[in-house]
Formats: structure tokens, sequence, C-alpha cells
């Protein structure tokens, strides 16, 4: 365990975040919303990447940047839900398996 | 010294409670861990200088993201156990494919090195926090080089919000509702109409 704490502990927590968010994909595919959470697990690693790289190259963009992927994050969060949502509506049940029939 | 504490502590509680959200089997505690998530990624955040991301997490993230998850998540009627079918079997797997990414992962940050020329390539360097603090320079940054995105983004966040009331909304069959078009739309021909009356008689 280092005290100086840099660059490479803040990247090495958002590739642990990334892969646990990946995990969480494989481990419940048939649930929608912890495949969303999941989602929003890997934006949230992305993020803290952009701003560790912000921070050690002393680049204000990288912080411009992960708030663009913020807003992305918050609308397909939101148009995901929606999809959940109706499709719950028409199905009773939010188990994935049959979600192929949603291709139009 | 108490950076370095601070630091181990957020990234222990936020990798922590990234397990717990996959792992969970109640979704409603799936959801409150995200949001213990978010929090110390957003002290993370601050940790690093950049409060006004850190500021904008907890208030977009937790405060509409999160909380959106929760009334979905409460809303429906979610059947656990047929929920985690399958859990065990791809645990091996998707346990092997993880260690996989995140060796391949750790080695690149290990042989990655900045280039010495880095400092006359950066594309807009950061203000001193003692001049300009991180909100103003941000918005000093966004508004003028970064307008069209900036708007773009907006335009995203328009889209998303007209998708989703599209998706969701739909016409209830049993509640009464006016109809004012027919209410104005009212002839007097069928509408009143004039008897003659003789005294005495009813109508």
């Amino acid at each position: 365990m280092m005290l100086e704490i840099g660059l490479a502990h803040y990247l090495t927590v958002a590739a642990i975040l990334f892969t646990l968010g990946i995990f969480g994909i494989f481990l419940n595919r048939k649930n929608v919303i912890t495949i969303l959470m999941s989602i929003e697990l890997m934006l949230l690693a992305v993020n803290i990447n952009f701003v560790a790289f912000s921070t050690f190259l002393n680049d204000l963009v990288g912080q411009v940047f992960a708030l663009f992927v913020l807003t992305v994050a918050a609308a397909e969060a939101a148009i995901g839900l929606a999809i959940l949502v109706v499709y719950f509506r028409n199905r009773g049940t939010i188990a994935v398996e049959d979600i192929n029939s949603l291709k139009g | 010294m108490i950076a370095a504490l601070a630091f181990y502590l957020f990234a222990f509680v936020m990798l922590a409670a990234g397990v717990m959200v996959v792992v969970a089997r109640n979704p409603v505690h799936s959801v409150l861990f995200l949001i213990l998530a978010f929090f110390n990624a957003a002290g993370l955040f601050v940790l690093m200088g950049a409060e006004f991301l850190a500021m904008i997490l907890v208030v977009v993230y937790v405060g509409a993201v999160a909380v959106l998850f929760l009334f979905v998540v409460m809303m429906l009627d979610v059947d656990i156990a047929e929920l985690r079918q399958g859990f065990l079997n791809y645990l091996t797997v998707g346990g092997v494919i993880g260690v996989i990414l995140l060796v391949e992962l750790v080695l690149v940050f290990v042989a990655w090195s900045i280039a010495p020329d880095i400092a006359s390539s950066i594309a807009a360097p950061t203000p001193a926090a003692s001049e300009i603090p991180n909100t103003q320079a941000l918005g000093d940054l966004v508004y003028t080089r970064f307008a069209y995105p900036f708007q773009a983004a907006g335009l995203i966040l328009l889209v998303a919000m007209i998708g989703a009331i599209v998706l969701t909304a739909r016409s209830r069959q049993d509640v009464r509702r006016q109809k004012i078009a027919s209410q104005i739309g009212r002839r007097r021909e069928e509408t009143i109409e004039i008897v003659k009356v003789r005294p005495g008689e009813g109508v």
C-alpha cells in the first residue's frame, strides 16, 4: 500500500469497477434492472478514468467530456427504464429470455 | 496521509458497494448499494479536485437516475426466484472473464508512461484552483469552446424525454374526461327545444 496516491491508483480502482460492471451483466442475464445498473457502474468507472487523467495531466477537457458522458448516461437510463416499464406492462414479468420479441 | 486514508476508504466502500449491486438478491438493495457507490465516487472526485463533477454526480446520478431506478424497481412486481436462475452457472465463466479483463487492464497501466512533451499538447490547461474555482473554469470551457457539444447534449436530453413520454403514456379507458371540442361544437338545434305549454298542462 503506497501512501502517495498517484494516477495508477485511480486507474486501478476504475478498472476494478468496470470489471465488476461486466461481471454483473454476465451474472444477471435475466434481470434487466440489474443489467441497467451494471451499465451505470461501467459508465461510472469510465468517468473516474476521465477525471483521473484530467487531474494528473492538468487538462480540463477530461472533466468536460465526463460531464457529457454523465448526460448521455442519464438519458440512456431514462429510456431503458421506460422500455422496461412498457415491457412489464405487456408481459407481467421482466424475465429477459424472450426479449428478442422486441425486435421490430 | 489523510488524503491517502480517505482515498482508500472511498475506494474500498465504492468497490464493496459495486459487488453488492451485482450480487444482491433484492433489487431494492441493489439500487441502494448503487447509490452508495455513487456517493463514494463523488468523494473520490472531490479528492481529485473535480468538485463540480462530484456535486453533479450527487445531484443528477443519485438524485435523478438512482431515484428513477428505485421508482421502477418498486413499481414492478419482480419475481426474484425466477430471475436468479442461471446465476451460479455463469459465476465461473463470468469470474474467469472478469479476472482476465482485470489483468489485461492492469498490465496496460503498468506498461504505460506519460509522453515527455505532454505539457505542450494539452487541450485546455487547468487553471490553478487558487485563481479560478473548478466550476468557473469548467464554465469558461463549456460555454465557449464546447458550446456545440453542450447544445447537442441538451438535444439528447430533449429526445430522451420525448422518447420516455411517448413510450409510457397511455390513455385510460375507465376515466371520464371532458371533451372540449364537443362541448364547444354544441349546436342550438340539438340542445334547446321550445315547447308550447298550455296553462294548466305539464310538459
